[in-house]
């Protein structure tokens, strides 16, 4: 049966890793390339890239990278920041991405899904979604959180996905950079409408916030984080060893 | 040299970076004099069965890989690479397929029964027949090695090809050999060292 996925995310900014100042073990804590490859040898199931360079000269280094860390990394690659034409999911792609994860760009082109599905197919399409309760309503946010489009999250999700999308990344805002544990609720919520996998983002803060997440949500496919796996407070090996102790399928 | 086909389809940037990884002689090409000297031949494919299937005869190349088989030199279809390789698909209608492997492409769907998603994606463990010695592509492989999978397509009705299967609702044929024609189901350029040292294995062939 397939596995449970551990995702670590890297947020690089001009060419760094941002938050990986911290990390154990390495001398260059925040090459991108040095980061990739020590998860890719330490049980990461897939990589997420995100590219949070605002200017033109950044992206291109963004792009520079990501060809650097595909010819040496042979897992799974998704990249997302910045994607808002099919031309990005090209300039993406044609570095060794497997996967291109939309956010603002879906939300100011909702086109973008559709026209990306079709020509690189479902798979290649993961729809990125900041969600935040407000007044007992689940509203996706855009700009990074900052702003309230309005849009009901499920209605957006599920649209996403008759469109094309062909994976969904929550990214609960009410529970990110907490560290009591990922959004049960509104990640149930997101695997009751739609059957394509969810990998749940935001709030994960120890091993058991894993366990609990997987026991409790049986559709969410894979858990993601950034800074606990960054600054070593949990790490990828001792966690999925953690999670098959408790019956839960990992690649070892 | 190892040819990977380019026929327009998919991204071989990985492909050529995992052949280059494990110092392997790799050429991207989709030129029949290349193709035809090559010492074998490396058939990728994302996408869909027809589009694939017909880019590979517009540009000839599915009766230059057919012939090159046939001589004996080792191929190795990967994806819908592998896909291909068998006598028809039922994705979307019926398409031909280049026939050197018995069996034909259905999909998952039909076998996997029902709250399991589609495409089947991520790592599954590969199992061997038990019939069957393990496949010298397998070589450095051990029963139970996880390998990654995205596909809602699956290779049936070939028993006497197959030589892994991953358990997804049903045994799933992972990969199939007849003679010097082998398929993967599965992605080994995205499955870490395990996926290498399968492209190591046929590289040694």
């Amino acid at each position: 049966m397939v596995t449970k996925r551990i995702i670590p995310c890297l947020d690089v900014k001009d060419g760094r890793v941002v938050k990986g100042t911290n990390f154990m073990g390495l001398v260059d804590v925040s090459s991108p390339v040095k980061l990739a490859e020590y998860y890719s040898k330490n049980g990461a199931d897939e990589l997420v890239f995100y590219d949070i360079t605002a200017s033109s000269e950044g992206r291109k280094l963004f792009t520079e990278i990501l060809c650097e860390v595909a010819s040496k990394i042979f897992i799974p690659l998704t990249v997302g920041g910045g994607i808002n034409t099919v031309e990005d999911f090209d300039r993406v792609l044609k570095c060794g991405a497997d996967k291109v994860s939309v956010n603002s760009g879906a939300i100011r082109n909702p086109g973008l899904v559709e026209e990306a599905a079709k020509r690189y197919g479902d798979q290649c399409v993961v729809l990125s979604v900041d969600v935040k309760r407000v007044d007992g309503v689940f509203r996706v946010f855009a700009k990074g959180g900052r702003e309230n489009t309005g849009m009901e999250a499920l209605e957006w999700i599920k649209r996403c996905v008759g469109n094309g999308a062909g994976e969904i990344v929550v990214n609960s805002i009410d529970t990110d950079g907490v560290k009591k544990g990922f959004d049960l609720e509104m990640l149930d919520a997101v695997c009751n409408i739609v059957d394509v996998p969810v990998i749940a983002s935001g709030g994960a803060g120890c091993m058991e916030d894993f366990v609990t997440l997987f026991n409790s949500v049986k559709g969410v496919d894979a858990g993601l984080a950034a800074s606990i796996f960054h600054y070593s407070e949990v790490e990828i090996p001792a966690l999925k060893k953690y999670l098959v102790e408790n019956n839960i399928n990992m690649r070892i | 040299m190892i040819a990977v086909v380019d026929y327009g389809v998919g991204n071989l940037f990985s492909l050529k970076s995992s052949l280059a990884s494990i110092g392997a002689e790799a050429v991207v090409s989709g030129d029949e004099k290349v193709i035809r000297n090559a010492d074998k031949i490396l058939l990728p494919g994302v996408g869909a069965f027809e589009d694939a299937a017909r880019k590979l005869r517009e540009c000839g190349l599915d009766k230059v890989i057919c012939d090159e088989a046939k001589k004996g030199k080792p191929v190795l279809g990967i994806c819908l690479g592998m896909q291909m390789l068998f006598e028809k698909s039922f994705e979307y209608g019926e398409h031909k397929g280049l026939g050197l492997i018995k069996g034909e492409v259905r999909p998952i769907a039909e076998v996997i029964g029902e709250g399991l998603k589609i495409p089947h994606i991520g790592w599954n463990a590969l199992s061997f027949p038990k019939n069957k010695e393990k496949n010298e592509i397998f070589k450095y492989l051990n029963e139970g090695d996880f390998v990654y999978f995205v596909h809602s397509y699956y290779g049936a009705n070939c028993e006497d090809s197959v030589i892994a299967t991953s358990e997804y609702g049903a045994n799933l044929t992972a990969a199939v050999a007849s003679g010097n024609v082998y398929g993967c189901q599965f992605h080994p350029e995205k499955s870490g060292e395990v996926g290498l040292k399968i492209l190591k294995a046929f590289c040694e062939l």
